[in-house]
C-alpha cells in the first residue's frame, strides 16, 4: 500500500504544515506553568456570556480567530473546518462551525480529538481535496463538571485519581504547502479497553490505549531512538507512570523523552488539581503552548503526539459499563528553514 | 488602537437603519465582512496593552455580534415565512374534545369514588375525596407499567395529563425508566424528572396563598 509503513503507520506523501496556532486559556490555567505562553485568557471564567457553555463556545472561536489572523487567513478561505469538544452533541464546535462558515466535520474522541482532527486534516489535504483545514478543539472545566459529574459548587472531596478538565481551547491552521511544522505521520488508535469503570480514574483507562498506540508505531518504524519527544494528551500523573511501566516491559526505554500534557499545566502542590488536567483543552493548549515552539530549539526535531481519550458516557458509566480509552499518534517534525 | 474598526461599525450602523431594502447577497456581503472585522477585533483584543484598551475592544466586539444578529434575523425571517407555509396546523378543536372526554371520564371516576365511600362507608368529603386521588393514582401506576397509559396520553393529551393521574404517571414512567441506571443515579435521581417542578413550584404557590389566607384573616 502506498501511503503506509507496516501494519498501523500512514506517512504523508505531502506532509501538512501546521500554519499558526493560538491557545486560550482560563484563569487557573493561567496561574499554572505555562502562565505566559498563552495568546489569550479568560477574564473570567463566564467570558461575559451568560452560560459556561457559551463561554465555552466563545473561548474556542477566539482561538480559531487568533489561528486564523496569525496565519493571515480568513475563515471564509478554509476548505475544512474540523472540531470537537466535550459537550454533549459537541455543541461547542458546531457552534463555532457556525460562525466559521467552513465546511465542517465535527469530531467526537473525547480528548483524543485534537489528534484525530490533525490525522484527518492531514488525510484531506494529502488526499488532494482542499488547500486549508483548521483544527480546533476546547473544554471548559465548569461546563464539563456540571455534565459529567456534580454541580460545581457541590463540596465534594475529589479523589487522588481524578484530573482537572481544562479551560482551554487550541486552534491548529493545517496548510498544504512549506513550513516548519510538518505532520508526516499519523498511527489512527484502536479502541483498548481494559475493564476500568471508575470514571475518576480515566488516566488508567486510557493508559493502556496510548501503550498500544505507542507501540503500534515503534513496531512499524523501529525508530526510537529518532524520536526526540513523545507526549500523550492527558494521562495525568497515575496514567503517565502506567503508561512508562507498560513500554519498559515491552523493551521501550522512553525515560527522558516521554511527556504527558496534563502534567505541564498546573503547579501540581498549589493548585489542588490531584492527577493532573485533561479535556480536550488539556492537549490543545499545551502542544501549541509548550511543546510546538520548544520544538523549534533544535534545527531538526520529532515529536509523536498521542492525543487520548476516555470515551466513556455518563450513562453508560452509571449502568456499569467500563470506559472505552483510544489513543491518536501524530508524528510531528520541525525542520529549520533553510 | 486603532480606529478605523469602529468607524466601519458607525458606518454600517447607518446602512443597517435600512435593512429591509437590502438583498439577501448584499446582507451576505455584510456578514463577510463583520465576519473578517470581528476577526481582527479578537486580535486586537489579545494584544492588549491595558484593560481601558481591552474595554473598548469588548465593547466593539459585541457591536460587532449585536450587527451580526440584526442582519442574520432579517435573512432567516424569509425563511421563516417558508416553514409556516408548509407546517400543518395542530387539530385544536379535535384535541380539544378529546382533552375534555378523556379528562371528564378521568374526574367522574374520582367523583364516583368519592361519592360511594361517603354513601357506602359514610366518610366524611374530605377523606372521600382523598381515598378518591389515592384510588386514581393506584390504577395510573398500574396502567403506566403494563403501557397502557401512554395510549390514553396520546389519545387524550392534556385531558390525561392535568388530573392527578397525570401526576402520577409523570413519576412511574420516570422510575421505570431510569431503574437501569441503578437504585440511586438512577430511580433515586431522576424519578421527580417531570414532577419535580410540580412539586416545588406547588409547594411554592401553597405557601404563597397561606400567606394570603393569614394576612386577609
Amino acid at each position: 500500500m502506498g501511503k503506509r509503513i507496516g501494519k498501523r503507520t500512514i506517512a504523508y506523501d505531502t506532509p501538512a504544515v501546521i500554519r499558526s496556532w493560538a491557545t486560550a486559556a482560563g484563569r487557573k490555567e493561567a496561574r499554572g506553568k505555562l502562565a505566559e505562553q498563552y495568546d489569550f485568557i479568560l477574564n473570567h471564567n463566564q467570558f461575559g456570556e451568560k452560560s459556561w457553555e457559551r463561554a465555552e463556545q466563545k473561548m474556542q472561536q477566539y482561538a480559531l480567530e487568533l489561528a486564523l489572523e496569525k496565519a493571515g487567513l480568513q475563515a471564509s478561505q478554509l476548505d475544512y473546518f474540523l472540531g470537537g469538544d466535550l459537550l454533549n452533541q459537541i455543541i461547542a464546535t458546531s457552534f463555532t462551525a457556525r460562525a466559521a462558515g467552513a465546511p465542517y466535520f465535527g469530531l467526537y474522541g473525547a480528548c483524543s480529538s485534537l489528534a484525530e482532527g490533525m490525522i484527518l486534516g492531514a488525510c484531506l489535504l494529502d488526499g488532494g481535496f482542499g488547500r486549508m483545514a483548521a483544527v480546533c478543539t476546547s473544554s471548559h472545566h465548569d461546563a464539563a463538571e456540571r455534565q459529567l459529574r456534580y454541580p460545581t459548587e457541590m463540596g465534594v472531596q475529589r479523589t487522588l485519581t481524578a484530573q482537572w478538565t481544562v479551560t482551554g481551547s487550541g486552534a491548529y491552521i493545517l496548510d498544504k504547502g512549506h513550513g516548519q511544522w510538518q505532520i508526516t505521520q499519523a498511527v489512527p488508535g484502536k479502541i483498548i479497553d481494559r475493564g476500568i469503570s471508575n470514571s475518576s480514574d480515566m488516566g488508567s483507562a486510557m493508559a493502556a490505549a496510548a501503550v498500544d498506540t505507542i507501540t503500534a508505531w515503534l513496531q512499524d518504524t523501529d525508530n526510537l531512538d529518532g524520536v526526540d519527544y513523545i507526549v500523550t494528551g492527558d494521562l495525568g500523573k497515575i496514567g503517565y507512570e502506567i503508561c512508562k511501566r507498560q513500554l519498559l516491559e515491552q523493551g521501550y526505554d522512553v525515560n527522558g523523552k516521554y511527556y504527558d500534557c496534563g502534567m505541564q499545566i498546573y503547579h501540581e502542590e498549589d493548585q489542588d488539581v490531584h492527577a493532573g488536567g485533561s479535556g480536550c483543552g488539556c492537549s490543545a493548549v499545551v502542544m501549541g503552548a509548550k511543546f510546538l515552539p520548544q520544538m523549534a530549539a533544535q534545527p531538526h526535531c520529532r515529536l509523536l503526539f498521542v492525543g487520548t481519550g476516555a470515551l466513556l458516557s455518563p450513562l453508560t458509566v452509571q449502568q456499569g459499563e467500563t470506559i472505552p480509552g483510544i489513543a491518536h499518534g501524530v508524528l510531528i517534525e520541525y525542520k529549520q528553514e533553510g | 488602537m486603532e480606529l478605523h474598526l469602529e468607524h466601519n461599525l458607525k458606518n454600517r450602523e447607518k446602512r443597517l437603519q435600512k435593512l429591509q431594502e437590502l438583498d439577501q447577497a448584499n446582507m451576505e456581503q455584510l456578514l463577510l465582512e463583520l465576519q473578517q472585522e470581528h476577526q481582527q477585533l479578537v486580535s486586537m483584543e489579545a494584544g492588549s496593552i491595558d484593560l481601558a484598551e481591552q474595554r473598548y475592544y469588548q465593547e466593539l466586539i459585541e457591536q460587532n455580534k449585536e450587527q451580526t444578529l440584526r442582519i442574520q434575523k432579517e435573512i432567516d425571517k424569509e425563511y421563516q415565512k417558508q416553514i409556516s407555509l408548509v407546517t400543518p396546523k395542530a387539530p385544536v378543536l379535535k384535541n380539544v374534545l378529546r382533552a375534555f372526554l378523556v379528562g371528564g371520564t378521568i374526574c367522574l371516576l374520582g367523583q364516583l369514588v368519592i361519592n360511594f365511600m361517603m354513601l357506602t362507608y359514610d366518610a366524611d368529603f374530605k377523606s372521600a375525596s382523598a381515598l378518591a386521588s389515592i384510588t386514581i393514582v393506584v390504577i395510573t401506576a398500574v396502567l403506566t407499567g403494563i403501557g397502557v397509559y401512554d395510549e390514553i396520553g396520546r389519545y387524550g393529551g392534556a385531558g390525561s395529563m392535568v388530573p392527578i393521574s397525570g401526576f402520577a404517571n409523570s413519576v412511574v414512567s420516570a422510575a421505570l425508566e431510569f431503574k437501569r441506571e441503578g437504585m440511586i443515579y438512577g430511580i433515586g435521581a431522576k424519578i421527580f424528572t417531570i414532577a419535580g417542578p410540580v412539586i416545588l413550584y406547588g409547594t411554592v404557590a401553597s405557601v404563597v396563598i397561606g400567606m394570603i389566607y393569614y394576612l386577609l384573616g
